[in-house]
């Protein structure tokens, strides 16, 4: 039981990250692979705020989803804005992010230093909740949980229902023929990505508090599964997204708990595997049909 | 076209004799240069700035220790070069954590003629790049590798750090003593050399203690959420959870043990002797027990003069990776003094002559094997400090 939910915690975290980077992908079919190097950015960021104003937790959430916000801003306009016209835009943006992301984290260790950085002790309220039959769950637990499902579900309604969503499915569409229609493809594309970072951004405080550390290359580390997730969940579904996060870390604590915990990340992937040999599109996605 | 092609041919062939010229230029041109001096021991002088190059992590994920071993040896730079006689020219290059990178970085303290190379940083990086300096016949001091097997790969490497393998047995036999330890949950990352060796020795140290392991828990050095391994360690109801990770690992780890509600005492390898440990984890640190090679609560008269001048030169505390690197600069000294000779050969034999070299470590002898010999400490932390353990 102990274990589900550790899964659950673990999942949630994966699909927080993930649901960020998906909203990209699917809306503009771009891969921002500066998104991990945007959520320990973040993470530096918040910790910083944090230290240096005594500031409450919650405000500081408020301040790295902006900063986070200002973030994807940037990244658009610098690694993919320039490229968009090009017939290979796909593949330039990718790795102009990459490089993007890699100026990121040399610009944090600059100013950071490279050392592991951690929130004060006492930044959130230690306490945990008994379930009892020693089952137990930190207050901050829960609350990654229910912020990851909230994020899912606003993102959700937001592109469902709002008009900015309208425009960005309009755009996942056919940018073309959206700016034939009157939409400024140009404002909706750094929205998304303004929206997308700034998840990621409290994707990082989040982590960071939760594992009471924040490294240079925690980005990288989970940038694989985040993918893997992605994948899984389908591109570009918000759901899918949740839900891919969800069954990878309950994959992982099982493994570790019946088959033995060198065998994690291989139970896990081949899992993953199995899911998109039946589905091939994901979980949730949609079988893409290109005309010619 | 034809004439095009055989300007190229002339051209890429003149650079590659240019090249070579060169290359054997600086080869024998250094250490021609009059390294070797007169007298021996203190009154050693010798004309040339003896030039070592150090390579350490300054970035990636070994950059905190590096950043300390930087500070350790610049410090000892500038108290040796105080001294009469010798001077030394200190070079430090970045190796990123990265054995590709060290291994160039090696190559380019071998052809500048370095008398002698520091590093690099971790042992898994070391096991690349040290047979390069091996090969070209350069001493390498390793500063902080602590894995079984590295002064085995020749004898150009020696090393000032104290292995697992003789701070781990002397750790579990003072805990199994102090805590009465019976059974226990090993854990550790399976993909790391450093932290690999370390497991290994604890487990023959669990062996010899006759301490039963219960279960071994595997991760990775970049994990840091171990929730579901702890939980899974706390079902076998263990005394205690025997750990081999590196600092970045430990701190989470120990967090999230205590808030999983796990009392019992973790024991942890040379990874968790890190003053960041108290300052991260706060409580949840209480009851870790480390053994070490270098104790802060040391009164040697070099040792307090480390500390002291350490805290005037850079504001901060050293760590165990400062003093060895410092130590590391006086051991390497200490050689070239001993035959009163920068040349590679020389320093190299000087390094073998080391005896009871009295350094913040304590006093350094290097043994047969190129390994140095000095006592270790075993420590549990204690209302957010290290005190000795007895």
């Amino acid at each position: 039981m102990q274990q589900l939910l550790n899964g659950l915690f673990l999942g949630s975290i994966y699909a927080l990250f993930a649901i960020g980077f998906t909203l990209v992908f699917g809306i503009l079919d771009r891969l921002n692979l500066a998104h991990p190097a945007a959520f320990a950015a973040s993470a530096f960021f918040g910790i910083w705020l944090t230290e240096s104003f005594d500031m409450p937790i919650a405000l500081v959430l408020v301040i790295v989803f902006a900063f986070g916000a200002l973030l994807g801003l940037l990244i658009e306009r610098i690694a993919f804005r320039p490229l968009k016209d090009r017939p290979d835009a796909h593949f330039a943006g990718l790795i102009s992010s990459i490089a993007v992301g890699g100026m990121l984290i040399a610009l944090l260790q600059a100013v950071f230093g490279p050392n592991t950085r951690r929130f004060p002790a006492d930044t959130v309220p230690a306490e945990t909740i008994d379930f009892g039959a020693g089952v137990t769950a930190s207050v901050l637990q829960i609350v990654i949980v229910a912020v990851s499902l909230g994020l899912m579900i606003g993102l959700t309604v937001l592109v469902g229902r709002s008009s900015l969503g309208r425009s960005m499915r309009a755009v996942a569409e056919n940018p073309g023929a959206a700016r034939v229609l009157g939409v400024n493809v140009d404002r909706v594309t750094a929205t998304t990505f303004a929206i997308s970072t700034a998840l990621g951004a409290v994707a990082g405080v989040l982590f960071a508090l939760s594992v009471n550390s924040a490294q240079l290359g925690m980005g990288t580390a989970i940038e694989l599964k985040g993918l893997a997730v992605i994948i899984v969940g389908g591109m570009g579904s918000l759901p899918g997204a949740l839900v891919g996060g969800l069954i990878l870390g309950v994959a992982e604590v099982f493994a570790i708990q019946y088959v033995g915990s060198s065998w994690r990340d291989l139970i896990a992937f081949a899992l993953l595997f199995l899911i998109l040999l039946v589905r091939p599109q994901g979980l949730f996605g949609k079988r893409k049909v290109r005309e010619v | 076209m034809r004439k095009l092609l055989s300007s190229a041919v002339f051209l890429s062939a003149s650079v590659l004799v240019l090249a070579g010229c060169s290359s054997s230029d600086t080869g024998s041109g250094a250490s021609a240069e009059g390294l070797k001096g007169s007298g021996s021991g203190d009154s050693c002088v010798i004309d040339a700035t003896v030039p070592v190059g150090a390579a350490l992590s300054l970035t990636g994920g070994a950059a905190s220790y590096g950043e300390s071993q930087q500070m350790g040896l610049e410090l000892a730079l500038e108290h040796l070069n105080e001294k009469d006689g010798v001077a030394y020219d200190l070079t430090v290059e970045d190796d990123g954590t990265d054995p590709r990178q060290a291994i160039s970085v090696f190559e380019g303290f071998v052809s500048a003629g370095s008398s002698a190379i520091i590093g690099p940083t971790l042992s898994n990086t070391a096991f690349q790049a040290q047979p390069i300096a091996q090969e070209s016949g350069v001493p390498v001091l390793a500063i902080s590798n602590t894995a079984t097997g590295i002064t085995a790969q020749g004898d150009f490497v020696f090393r000032d750090s104290l292995t697992e393998a003789q701070v781990i047995p002397q750790t579990i036999a003072a805990a199994k003593q102090n805590l009465g330890l019976e059974k226990v949950v090993v854990m550790y990352s399976n993909d790391d050399a450093f932290t690999e060796s370390g497991v290994e020795v604890m487990q023959s140290a669990l062996d010899d203690e006759g301490v039963e392991v219960l279960d071994t828990l595997t991760f990775s050095v970049k994990d840091t959420d171990f929730r579901s391994l702890l939980t899974a360690a706390k079902q076998q109801n263990p005394d205690a959870i025997v750990v081999s990770a590196l600092i970045e690992a430990a701190i989470p780890l120990v967090t999230q043990a205590r808030e999983l509600g796990i009392d019992q005492p973790i024991i942890g390898g040379n990874g968790f002797n890190n003053p960041q440990l108290m300052a991260d984890a706060g409580e949840a640190a209480e009851g870790v027990i480390v053994g070490a090679a270098w104790n802060s609560a040391s009164d040697s008269p070099e040792n307090t003069a480390f500390m002291a001048d350490f805290e005037e030169k850079f504001g901060s505390a050293p760590d165990q990776f400062a003093a060895q690197a410092y130590s590391g600069l006086l051991v390497i000294d200490h050689a070239v003094r001993t035959n009163c000779s920068g040349e590679r050969s020389d320093v190299q034999s000087g390094l073998t002559q080391v005896t009871d070299l009295a350094t913040p470590l304590g006093a350094i002898s290097i043994n047969s094997d190129r390994d140095a010999e000095h006592p270790a400490v075993v420590q549990i932390v204690k209302d957010g400090k290290f005190t000795v353990l007895n």
